[in-house]
Order: C-alpha cells, then structure tokens, then sequence
C-alpha cells in the first residue's frame, strides 16, 4: 500500500500505520514524497514493514514496537528516540541524538550520526557503518553502540553499564569512559551483533570502551569540588 | 526556537527565482518563529542601495522632500514600508543624513544587500515584502520565536552593522551586555538590546580590523558565550558556524547549482533536485563558507 505524503497529511499516514486492522493482509507500506516531515511513523505498535522513499525530519519512528521501519534518506533529530523493539534502518545520515533512550530493537545507519548518538540508550543496539558526533552514548545505561566509523570528542561520557565496539579513531573518551578488554566473550557478542545486519567487518579489530565506574559512587576525595 | 535558512546560488540560471525559493523556505520555516521574520537578498548593483523603514504617517513623498537636495542621483523603491534608496552617494555622506531624519531607521546598506524585516507572521510578512519577486546571487531569511528582547521590528533579525553585512542567528548569547559596552567603546552603534546584534557588530567590528570572515567567525567561537548557529552574510556570500556544544540544529544541501541551508530539512524539500543533493549537517566550533 502506498502513501503520498505531498497528498495526505502526515496524522492522516500516521493513524493508518499505528491503527493497522490485523484481519486485513496488507502488511508492506511505502511512503513517497516525506518531505522532511516530523514524528513520521511514531508509535507504530505492529509487526509491519514501511519504506520511506526520501528524507524525514525530526522523531522519526521514535517509539517503535515491533515494526520494521526503512527510510531511504536521511533523518533528523531523535530517529528511533525511545525504541522499543523492531527495527529501523537508515540508508541516509543522521542527525544529532539517533536512538536516543531506545529501549530495545535495532537501529541500523548506514551513513554517518552526528552528535549525541545513543544518547541515555537503555537496552536498544545501535549499528553506525559510518562515524559518530561528539558526546555520543552519553549516559548510555545498557545496549550496544557499534560504531565502524571514527568517534569524536567524549565518546561514552558518564556512561553506565552500555557496552561501546568502535572499528575507526576514538578522538578523546568522556568522563568515567576506558578502554576495556576485548575477550572472546565480547567477540562472539559483537560477531553475532554484526551477522545479524550482514555486515561483513572483523570483530577482533574493534576496540570496547564501557564504564570505569568511578561516578557510581560518592568519593570523599571530591568534597571541595561540590 | 527561531528558524534560520540560506541559500547561495552557484548557477546563474537561478538568480531570477532567488526570491521565490526562499519563500518557500522561510515559510517551512514559520512554525519555528511566529513572531516576526526578515530576510537580506544580495542583488549586485553599480551604485549604493540603502534600506529605510519608514515609521508611521511618515511617507515617501516625505522622504523624497527631504532627500530631493541632499542625495544624487537617486532612485527610490518601495516595498510597503520599507524603502531602497539607490544614489551614487557614498556612504560617509549618506549615513548621517539619514540618520538626521527622526521618522526612519536604516535597516541595512551596501552595493548588494537590500534588508526587510516585519513583526508578524513569516507567512505575511513575505507575502507583504513580495519576497518571491526578487532576483539575486544570494540570500538569508530569519523567522524568530523571540527570547532576549522584545517583539519588535528593531528586535527582528537579520542585523546588519556594516557595508553589505548581515547577520542572522538561532539561539542566544550570555554575555551580550559586556561585549556591546566594549564594542561602543570601538565606535560601533547598537539600536536594540538584542543579542544578535551584539554577535553582528562584534563581526562588523572585526571585519573592520581588516581580519577576514573566517578567522572573525573562529575568534567569536572563544569570544562569544553561548549557543548559536550562525549564518553571515557578505556581497560575495555566506559562512556558517555552529557553537561547539551544537545543540541549535543546522542542516546543510548542496548541489552542483546550489547551496542552500536551513534549520531543518523541511525548509529545503521543496528546492530543485534537492533529492539528489549532498546533505550533511555543518559540524560544531568549524566554519563554512561559500563564495566569501
């Protein structure tokens, strides 16, 4: 089923794709003409596959569940911002905070993210073929961020318990954010990672970065700072 | 909030739609700042242009009267209550006689800029300049939410405070106040309390110094406290910076005909063949420049 965003309005799209009638068959949508649009494929609730032909503006499908969401363009601000589950792939590049607070579900960018990737992410996995902005996995609590790319400045700054594998250059790590050990445990988790989305890149070159948990607790030492 | 757009055209083919473009531009962008817009287009001329605003009962007729002995070779345009005034007088001359004159403000003026500005609606106010009949090599637009100071036409952007320059800015600055004291020490004029204005008379005052725009822009990036993204425009182009935390959005599209920038994408999906454009987002603390 097709959609003409240059024709129908973007609430008139969005409620079809969040209230889909599961006794009908029609599963496959595409989304022509998106024209920058914001909150395109919000809050999409159920196992269907829509392509977007073309660049999207800020949130899109932000609040995803279960869908599998293809844009093929570039997306601004917050794509994929509190995913649940599912799957969103951006052929394009992305703007400032990709995947930030997800949940769980994929996210998969096959250009570049800008800054702030994965910022606050809490269990989603995020794939960057390309390279990410400054600040990215800022307080990231649990997930993976996968980068293939480089990282800019203060990667992982005030991280928790999120796990970080980047193939290119980490030009500086944020507060609290090392360089952790990768094992064979790690190895196999990033290989199954990366098998998932075909992407053929060898999981012993990329090095971990993770939390030196300093910050999880109050140290005396740093009274005067306060 | 505020939207800010740009574009620069690289192929002459498109200075007659110059203004049409940026229409559309800057009403995608109306639904970032309702409260008033502007915009400075860049049409190369041989002699001087000048833009008034003219207050209230005063008229061009008015303007003329005065001017009628005092300017040369003058032609007047008006633009509802705005005026270019194109002379061959130059500006040492010019400036203090129109700043003589109680009943209008100099928005703006160079051999290229003419400068318009409105409270209102985006929407309204292009529609009441006719923005989409001007032609051009390049031009900026604003569309403001307004936060540091009042809703007015002086508090409307683009803020120019030097030959052919304009200046237009989404986001806000702290230390305003300190940088205009000092900057009025350097002989540059203020006519609001805004923020922006300060960022454009601290550019005006360094282009002055003969420093070019491209080390005036990474000079502000330490001088300048605050967030911000940037677009400046000059006779020959434009340049972009971002304030190194880049929180305020900026997204870039060029194609072999054009480069266009804006807040959002939104404001560029309509530009031609903008689908087969290179888009990327300008990055933090560095400056683009095109044509300047």
């Amino acid at each position: 089923m097709n959609f003409d965003l240059s024709k129908k309005t973007l609430r008139e799209v969005n409620s079809y794709l969040q209230n889909i009638d599961l006794k009908s068959n029609q599963r496959d949508f595409v989304i022509k003409n998106p024209l920058g649009n914001h909150a395109l494929c919000a809050g999409l609730q159920d196992e269907i596959k829509v392509t977007i032909k073309g660049h999207v503006g800020y949130y899109c499908a932000g609040m995803n569940k279960k869908a599998e969401v293809t844009i093929e363009g570039n997306v601004g601000t917050g794509v994929a911002e509190n995913m649940m589950s599912g799957l969103v792939h951006v052929k394009g590049n992305a703007s400032q905070s990709a995947g930030a607070t997800g949940q769980g579900g994929t996210l998969v960018i096959d250009g570049d993210a800008s800054s702030r990737c994965g910022i606050s992410m809490k269990g989603i996995n995020i794939i960057v073929k390309g390279s990410v902005g400054h600040m990215s996995a800022f307080m990231a609590q649990s997930g993976n961020l996968v980068i293939l790319g480089d990282a800019d400045e203060y990667l992982g700054d005030s991280i928790y318990e999120a796990k970080i594998y980047c193939l290119g250059k980490v030009k500086s790590l944020g507060a609290d954010c090392i360089e952790k050990e990768m094992n064979d445990k790690e190895i196999k988790h990033l290989s199954a990672l990366l098998e998932a989305q075909n992407i053929k890149a060898d999981p012993k070159k990329f090095k971990r970065y993770g939390s030196a948990r300093s910050l999880y607790n109050f140290k005396i030492d740093n009274v005067s700072s306060y | 909030m505020c939207g800010i757009v740009g574009i620069y055209l690289k192929n002459k083919k498109y200075n007659k739609q110059l203004g049409k473009l940026l229409t559309g531009m800057m009403n995608n962008m109306a639904s970032r700042g309702p409260d008033s817009a502007g915009f400075a287009i860049y049409n190369k001329s041989s002699k001087f242009k000048y833009t008034v605003c003219l207050q209230k009962n005063f008229e061009l007729k008015d303007l003329k009267k005065i001017l009628k002995s005092k300017l040369t070779n003058t032609k007047y345009k008006l633009i509802a209550d705005h005026v270019v005034i194109e002379t061959s007088s130059k500006p040492e001359k010019t400036i203090p006689i129109l700043k003589n004159i109680q009943d209008i403000d100099l928005v703006g003026y160079g051999k290229s800029i003419e400068i318009f500005k409105q409270v209102g609606n985006p929407k309204d106010v292009v529609k009441k300049f006719s923005l989409d009949k001007f032609s051009g090599s390049h031009a900026i637009g604003h569309t403001r939410m307004a936060t540091e100071s009042a809703i007015t036409t002086d508090g409307s952007h683009p803020y120019s405070t030097g030959e052919d320059e304009c200046l237009v800015h989404n986001g806000s600055l702290s230390n305003h106040n300190n940088l205009r004291r000092s900057l009025i020490k350097d002989g540059i004029e203020f006519k609001s309390q805004n923020d922006t204005e300060v960022a454009a008379g601290y550019i005006s005052n360094s282009l002055k110094n003969k420093t070019s725009l491209k080390e005036t822009l990474t000079n502000g990036l330490k001088d300048l406290d605050g967030f911000y993204t940037f677009i400046t425009g000059t006779q020959k182009g434009f340049a972009v910076l971002r304030d190194e935390i880049a929180c305020k959005p900026a997204v870039i599209a060029e194609t072999k005909d054009y480069v266009a920038i804006a807040s959002e994408f939104q404001a560029m999906a309509h530009l031609p063949d903008v689908n087969k454009a290179d888009i990327y987002e300008p990055k933090p603390g560095i400056v683009y420049s095109w044509g300047s």
